[in-house]
């Protein structure tokens, strides 16, 4: 009865300095805001990024090379605190090293799939340049095995053929968006001809065979909207090799699918040690490190978990200040209303009503704006997680925890000023003018 | 029943402490008693410890010394919580400055006692309109404090005090705030509550004119009861109505 009453009376009481209220919320708001914005934003990711790793497949093993003796690593699984030497070309996993690998483990390894992108280091744009049109593309070679494994499906021409690897032929598949781009989706203007593709300021030429059919990259964020996506221009994987100067070296990573039935935990560690027992045991910096699916969400997961807990730390100390805020503007109100207080004594309010009735002021103060911050909160994260494609993952139960949250803030900020006011002599506060 | 004892004070001291050692004695030892029914008024030049004075009466301070009983209540041996629900249910106050709370409406405000006494809200509410209709302000029954005149404000109080069925009225110089007219009118609500419904009432007041009105009259100076008078009630309104 008396609560619903102070209830009432805050509300007027808001009503009544609307501005000074909405100022003295802000803090509030803000803070609400910015940790449901956060919550929601990394919820969508860790959705969004499990989701993903599980449809790139759970038999992909990738196999890389990296330095011995190092602490551990959130993404790579190790951490060099101590560089020993750059890497060279003899600490790559050489062809010989695969071969022997895939004779050992030829039931268990469907495909190894392998692909160099042709770049001098730099990254920079590659395109095609047809009389006025252009396409932008990265000019990446396959392996026969990536063919396989990407279940790259030919819309015109031909396929690369076994001649065109084992001769480092420069022949190359464009995508139907570069065709469509370049040729108004003519395919027959495409194929059997040359085609000039720049890189890094290098010019390129290769003869189209064929045409193929472009696929989302499954891990990009920011989905299918892009007009003009960023197509491979395929060229078999022994090609990108020579244009990179590479045909002799071995290989810094590659990737391995694993047949059906295989458990890629315990076979990625066997993997593992076969390379680094046969050939890497003697090597005094390098050796082979492998990554699984799994491996990589749990990696993946407790990244965006750390920045999570980061960002809504630094988004509590928001709500920290806004608490103050709170208290200030309460101990500013009961300075003004010491009247008021007088008179409710005089009327017979206890000191533990007039604390009930100040602390629930600083509480509908928190709780108003821990609503409005809510709202704001989940907001701007559908609005962020719109602007890459994504439906925003609203989890209740740090709506539940907001609002919790405000409630403490309310009380514990709300304490003091309410304490102050409750032990008010009733004489001095009818006094005071 | 008029014979009954409201207020009882027997060898009131007060002294105030304006840091130690200087003690400052203000009430001296008074002694009086306030039967049920009676108007009586206390009166003093400013300084004289009126003040201090309504403030033990009304139960927001404790004598020093001496003895003080409510209509059957000690005082000076009540915690804290008692004396609230004391005043609460024992006492109506009616200031010189009205002290209605701001933005709740005359009708919540006359509430308020009713709603600290722990009543239902409906019944509070019915109860809070028959009094304002006392005092005549049914029409203005929620309006908010600043948007009522002083005497408007002053007979708000007036309900607000008569809630909880007070033993006691205790109006602080209630017209002090107020023109001669709306003085007036006042202190006419005082009267009727006074003849028509019995009520106790101590009316402190620095003007003998005021004093005048009321059935018994205490003078207060220096912190000593210097003289007890009747007033002339009758006789005032006798000569007003000729």
């Amino acid at each position: 009865m008396l609560f619903s009453e102070n209830i009432l009376v805050a509300l007027a009481g808001l009503k009544a300095n609307k501005m000074r209220s909405l100022l003295t919320m802000l803090g509030i708001i803000i803070g609400i805001a910015s940790v449901i914005t956060i919550k929601t934003i990394g919820n969508t990711m860790t959705q969004f990024i499990n989701e993903k790793m599980q449809s790139m497949g759970a038999n992909n093993i990738q196999v890389g090379i990296m330095q011995k003796e190092g602490k551990k690593d959130l993404f790579y699984g190790r951490e060099s605190d101590t560089y020993v030497r750059p890497m060279t070309d003899d600490d790559l996993i050489s062809p010989d090293m695969l071969k022997s690998f895939r004779e050992k483990f030829k039931d268990e390894v469907t495909y190894v799939v392998l692909s160099e992108y042709v770049t001098d280091g730099n990254y920079q744009k590659s395109e095609i340049v047809q009389g006025d049109r252009t396409a932008k593309v990265s000019v990446v070679g396959y392996n026969e095995d990536s063919f396989k494994f990407n279940k790259t499906k030919i819309l015109g021409g031909r396929a690369f053929l076994k001649r065109d690897y084992d001769e480092a032929k420069r022949v190359c598949l464009l995508s139907d968006r570069a065709v469509e781009r370049l040729y108004d989706g003519n395919m027959d203007e495409a194929i059997g001809k040359p085609i000039e593709v720049t890189v890094d300021g290098t010019y390129y030429t290769y003869y189209v065979v064929g045409v193929y059919e472009y696929v989302e990259q499954s891990l990009s964020l920011t989905g299918s909207n892009s007009p003009n996506p960023v197509t491979d221009l395929q060229i078999p994987y022994s090609t990108a090799r020579n244009e990179n100067h590479n045909q002799n070296k071995g290989y810094s990573y590659f990737n391995v699918v694993t047949a059906v039935g295989v458990d890629n935990n315990s076979f990625s560690k066997e993997m593992r040690d076969y390379f680094n027992v046969n050939f890497y045991s003697r090597n005094d910096a390098y050796d082979v490190i492998v990554l699984t699916a799994s491996s990589m969400m749990e990696e993946f997961n407790s990244i965006i978990g750390m920045v999570e807990t980061g960002l809504t730390v630094i988004a509590a100390i928001s709500l920290l200040v806004g608490g103050i805020g709170v208290m200030n503007i309460m101990l500013v109100s009961i300075t003004e209303r010491t009247k008021e207080i007088g008179t409710r004594k005089a009327l017979g309010a206890t000191n533990f009503s007039i604390r009930l009735q100040f602390i629930t002021e600083a509480v509908v103060i928190c709780i108003i704006g821990g609503i409005i911050g809510i709202f704001l909160g989940v907001g701007l994260g559908t609005v962020i997680m719109k602007f890459v494609n994504q439906t925003a993952v609203i989890s209740p139960d740090s709506i539940l925890l907001a609002v919790g949250f405000s409630m403490v803030i309310g009380t514990f900020f709300g304490y003091y000023p309410a304490n102050k006011a409750a032990k008010l002599n009733p004489i001095d506060a009818l006094r005071y003018e | 029943m008029k014979d009954n004892i409201m207020l009882d004070l027997r060898n009131i001291h007060k002294s105030f402490f304006i840091g130690t050692p200087n003690e400052f004695e203000v009430l001296h030892g008074l002694n009086f008693t306030v039967k049920e029914g009676e108007f009586v008024s206390i009166v003093g030049q400013s300084g004289s410890g009126k003040s201090t004075l309504m403030n033990i009466i009304g139960a927001l301070d404790r004598p020093t010394a001496g003895e003080y009983n409510l209509d059957g209540v000690d005082i000076e041996k009540a915690k804290d919580n008692e004396l609230s629900a004391l005043r609460n249910k024992k006492i109506g106050f009616v200031f010189q400055t009205y002290n209605l709370i701001a933005r709740t409406s005359a009708l919540k405000n006359v509430e308020l006692p009713m709603m600290y006494a722990g009543m239902g809200r409906s019944e509070r509410a019915e109860r809070a309109r028959e009094l304002l209709a006392e005092v005549d302000m049914t029409d203005r029954m929620m309006h908010k404090p600043d948007e009522l005149s002083g005497g408007q404000k002053q007979r708000v109080a007036i309900a607000r005090a008569m809630a909880n069925d007070p033993a006691i009225i205790l109006a602080d110089e209630p017209t002090g705030a107020l023109d001669s007219s709306t003085g007036r009118m006042i202190m006419d609500i005082f009267h009727k509550l006074h003849e028509e419904h019995g009520k106790t009432i101590v009316l402190i007041t620095h003007s003998p004119e005021l004093s005048m009105e009321t059935e018994r009259i205490i003078t207060l100076k220096d912190g000593t009861i210097i003289g007890e008078s009747t007033g002339n009630w009758q006789g005032l309104k006798a000569k007003e109505g000729e």
